[in-house]
């Protein structure tokens, strides 16, 4: 496999992904159990949570830098991805009789709306990144809370999305395939990159800045690289978030959906890819959970947003890492400890 | 000139009441380095036991048309307000803050997001979504004079809001406390070195600033009688903006910047954007870290390599 | 022409002035030792150097260029690399990792090409960890290249310094401290490394320290600092015997 050149190892790589993902899809269509479209919403959601928690994972995992306005970049590639679709996309593919060539052109369509919405998000990503990312910590926090407000704003007062209305009719065309298409893609970019130079630089910036700068690393142009790079993806789930619920409204994107991505990315461990992957799925399943468990509360009140509330303190208080903290479910599962500490007269403090 | 002399008192009453919370937040950032999410929601705090305060007196007083009388409840409704929201600062600082200040930053801000929503939200779950009538504590009056209308209530915010800054300025410049303040929020190792007990101060110090957020509350109450367990999100984030406006640790500039940030919006709210929305008031903040971070009064630290 | 050229520097932090009209020429293959007390502003120099601040007069050249409006990384670029007076290593990085950060400039590469993995990337990375490994290797430190920066001994972590520094091919070497917190064992070992690397990759080296032993014995040339201002330049012996630098380390000699 080594011999093959690069571009056909990858080639193989991505079709035989591809594969399995078209057997998953079939497979899931295939199970006739009552409430499975249940399930299967909440599946498709959770692919759309991870692509959100690992592209905000790049930013404020390994690139350090908090990043409070994830929400907004995936308005922006919602909006602009259904804004496409139903005003142009759609009604050109409707045209076609149903068939192969339609579903050839209508899938060919989504992935380029998806892609547009990824890129102009990405574009917001640079325009708020640049200026933003001469900050420190708390501050820049607080400046991407307030882009990604007006963001959400300004969206609020375009009429022919819907302002408050919302942007309903929205073509359903995102699905388990496209979805986790994109998991996988998501997951295949911030892996490769982490274990690249570009990576090394991220995380040195993410160590200690002065000594990355004084390393040769122009920090600022990594910084905005990685925010590039984290809304590009947050705009793609977005893209794919609107094809899939068919209904787009600017409330979905409050600084609240941005923290939960926040929440996600930590609860999963800071810098870690697979943490993020499993605190999304954790994440998203959750309120459905308590949702069941609610008949057994014994309360008519939707309590659900104090006991997650509750939840994040005790969380912060007891494993402010997360649970994998920066390594890797392997890493952990395997039992490695972390890289081994010296003999008894050592000064470490781990 | 009636109209801008009418904004210009209406400014300076509202600003007042986001000077009273903007000084919570410029001393806990001043001493901890913290931006205290939660501040905004204690202000809501405030205006709720006000509120409950307020309604259980008059039902139990019959007589509230005597003035002395209704003064004194008034007052007393206020420092019970004070005492509690002291009493949530300091146990917010102790079960949420202290713990995690040597964990890495993001840590006490998503506690401190934590905290804010389990006011909110908890708010919502006890007290109920739907805004309440905050009651009149004391009689109203309407007052006119030169062509501008205002009620006593305006000038009750103003002489209060005086009054505790005034307070506030004694303690933080005239006292040992105040002194051991400013100490710890130049150098927190330093200060401890000398002898002053840092976790004792950093608890006074929240339970002062959630004090000063309590009488916001009520006085918030008093001039916005609607009132909702969401109200300290928008009042909160401008006394922020102000906070940085005027310099974010210095206290005499939080006072300045409450006073602008309400001027301006009283006098943008006569104008075409007369929504002050919170994305007014983060252009104005994003504006102000971008071009001068350390705003009207605040030094530039650089960092020491 | 001389690798470093520093004319006039002068910087304020407020109402301080922290070095004043400092001038400093050195030519390649030099070692040159920069002394002085305490908050002399040993280090403010080595970060207007290496354009952590921007003086507010004077000008700065290296091998010609003035780098007095660079930000640090370019400096770098131009061949300057440093280490730290408090030890700033990537802790959470391996050792290995951190000395392969050292060298970023010469093996980066697009996001591109590390998403895809293109020969370019797989080149670049192979020659890094190559290089890497021998650099930990001259510094004795290839047996600990997976461990976390953070749980080396002290004295591992100054060598580590000193490596990641190595890694970005200067020209010239600027070593803050690099003898601080060693023992005498670990200073006689240091002192033939810098001469080791010295010739062997040709470098210029500007060390502070405070290590009598280390200073005299390796510099061949010191300038001595005090409040911010040069009092005395020369070489070891010169600089021993000196009245005006005796005075700014021990105070005035007593009458007898």
């Amino acid at each position: 496999m080594k011999r093959l050149p690069w571009w056909l190892r990858d080639l193989i790589y991505g079709a035989i992904f591809i594969a399995a993902l078209i057997g998953a899809s079939f497979g899931m269509d295939a199970i006739h159990i009552v409430g499975i479209a249940y399930y299967q919403r909440i599946i498709v959601l959770m692919g759309i949570n991870i692509i959100l928690a690992v592209s905000l994972n790049i930013i404020n995992g390994h690139a350090g830098q908090f990043s409070l306005g994830h929400a907004g970049f995936m308005a922006i590639g919602a909006y602009f991805a259904a804004f496409l679709t139903y005003f142009y996309f759609a009604p050109y593919v409707n045209k076609f009789p149903v068939g192969t060539e339609q579903f050839v052109l209508q899938n060919a369509l989504l992935l380029v709306a998806v892609l547009l919405g990824g890129a102009l998000a990405a574009l917001a990503g640079y325009l708020v990144g640049l200026p933003s990312l001469r900050l420190r910590g708390d501050y820049l926090a607080i400046v991407t809370l307030g882009f990604g407000e007006i963001i959400r704003v300004i969206i609020l007062n375009i009429d022919k999305i819907g302002a408050a209305r919302g942007f309903t009719g929205i073509p359903n065309w995102a699905n388990f395939f496209w979805v986790y298409l994109f998991c996988g893609v998501t997951i295949l970019i911030s892996w490769r990159l982490v274990q690249s130079s570009v990576g090394r630089a991220f995380l040195a910036i993410r160590e200690d800045e002065i000594a990355a700068e004084a390393m040769g690393v122009d920090a600022t142009r990594y910084k905005v690289k990685a925010f590039i790079i984290g809304s590009f993806l947050a705009g793609v789930s977005g893209g794919l978030f609107a094809h899939f619920m068919m209904y787009l409204n600017p409330d979905m994107f409050r600084f609240l959906k941005s923290f939960e991505v926040v929440v996600m990315v930590v609860l999963g461990g800071l810098g870690s890819i697979s943490g993020s992957i499993v605190a999304a799925i954790i994440l998203t399943y959750l309120p459905e959970g308590l949702r069941l468990a609610k008949p057994f509360l014994h309360i008519e009140k939707d309590p659900r947003m104090v006991i997650y509330s509750i939840m994040l303190i005790v969380l912060m208080l007891t494993r402010p890492q997360g649970l994998l903290g920066r390594r890797e479910l392997w890493q952990v599962l395997s039992r490695r400890k972390e890289a081994p500490t010296e003999e008894p007269d050592a000064t470490s403090r781990s | 000139m009636q109209a801008f002399l009418q904004n210009l008192l209406n400014g300076i009453a509202v600003g007042a009441i986001y000077a009273l919370i903007a000084l919570g937040y410029t001393m806990v950032y001043g001493i901890l380095k913290l931006i205290n999410f939660a501040h905004g929601d204690v202000f809501m705090l405030g205006s709720f036991v006000g509120y409950y305060a307020g309604r259980f007196a008059i039902a139990h007083m019959q007589n509230t048309s005597g003035t002395w009388t209704s003064w004194i409840v008034a007052g007393a409704i206020m420092l019970l307000a004070m005492a509690a929201c002291g009493l949530f600062g300091y146990l917010n600082e102790r079960i949420a803050y202290r713990p995690l200040r040597n964990a890495p930053r993001i840590a006490s801000l998503i506690t401190a997001i934590g905290v804010s929503f389990f006011l909110e939200y908890g708010g919502q779950f006890v007290f109920g979504p739907d805004p309440k009538f905050f009651p009149q504590l004391v009689e109203k009056h309407v007052l006119q004079f030169g062509g501008i209308t205002t009620t006593n209530y305006q000038l009750i915010v103003l002489v209060v809001a005086i009054i505790f800054m005034a307070i506030l300025q004694y303690i933080v410049y005239g006292t040992k406390f105040g002194r051991a303040m400013r100490a710890v929020s130049f150098n927190y190792e330093s200060a401890s070195l000398m002898g002053i007990p840092t976790d004792r101060i950093i608890s006074l110090t929240f339970v002062l600033g959630s004090a000063l957020a309590a009488v916001a509350g009520i006085l918030f109450g008093l001039s916005y009688p609607k009132i909702d367990p969401l109200m300290g999100i928008l009042p909160g984030l401008k006394a922020f903006v102000a906070a940085v406006l005027g310099g974010i640790g210095n206290v005499p500039g939080a006072v300045v910047g409450g006073l602008l940030i309400g001027l301006i919006e009283s006098f943008v709210s006569g104008s075409r954007f007369s929504n002050f929305t919170p994305a007014i008031a983060f252009v104005i903040l994003i504006g102000i870290l971008l071009f001068r971070p350390s705003g009207l009064f605040g030094k530039y630290e650089a960092e020491k390599v | 022409m001389p690798l470093l050229e520093a004319k006039n520097v002068t910087i304020r932090f407020g109402g301080l002035t922290a070095v004043s009209d400092f001038n400093l020429t050195i030519e390649p293959h030099e070692l040159v030792g920069l002394i002085g007390p305490n908050g002399a502003g040993k280090t403010t120099i080595f970060n207007i150097l290496t354009g952590v601040y921007k003086p507010d007069e004077g000008a700065i050249f290296v091998n010609g260029k003035a780098t007095r409006n660079c930000k640090p990384f370019d400096i770098t670029a131009l061949g300057v690399a440093r280490t730290f007076q408090n030890i700033r290593l990537f802790k959470e990085l391996t050792v290995l990792d951190n000395v392969k950060i050292g060298g970023h400039l010469h093996y980066k590469y697009p996001s591109a090409s590390a998403v895809l993995h293109t020969n370019r990337f797989h080149g670049a990375e192979s020659i890094a960890e190559a290089d890497a490994i021998e650099l930990l290797r001259i510094f004795n430190l290839e047996k600990r290249a997976q461990f976390y920066a953070r749980n080396l001994p002290y004295g591992d972590q100054r060598r580590l310094e000193i490596a990641r520094a190595m890694a970005v091919r200067p020209k010239l070497l600027l070593l803050d401290e690099p003898a601080a917190g060693l023992n005498t064992g670990e200073t006689i070992e240091l002192m033939a490394k810098i001469h080791e690397i010295r010739d062997r990759f040709n470098l210029t080296i500007l060390l502070i320290e405070h290590n009598m032993e280390l200073v005299m014995g390796i510099c061949e040339r010191i300038v001595v600092l005090n409040f911010g201002k040069t009092i005395a330049q020369g070489t070891p012996e010169q600089v021993r015997s000196n009245p005006v630098v005796i005075e700014a380390y021990l105070g005035e000699p007593v009458e007898a």
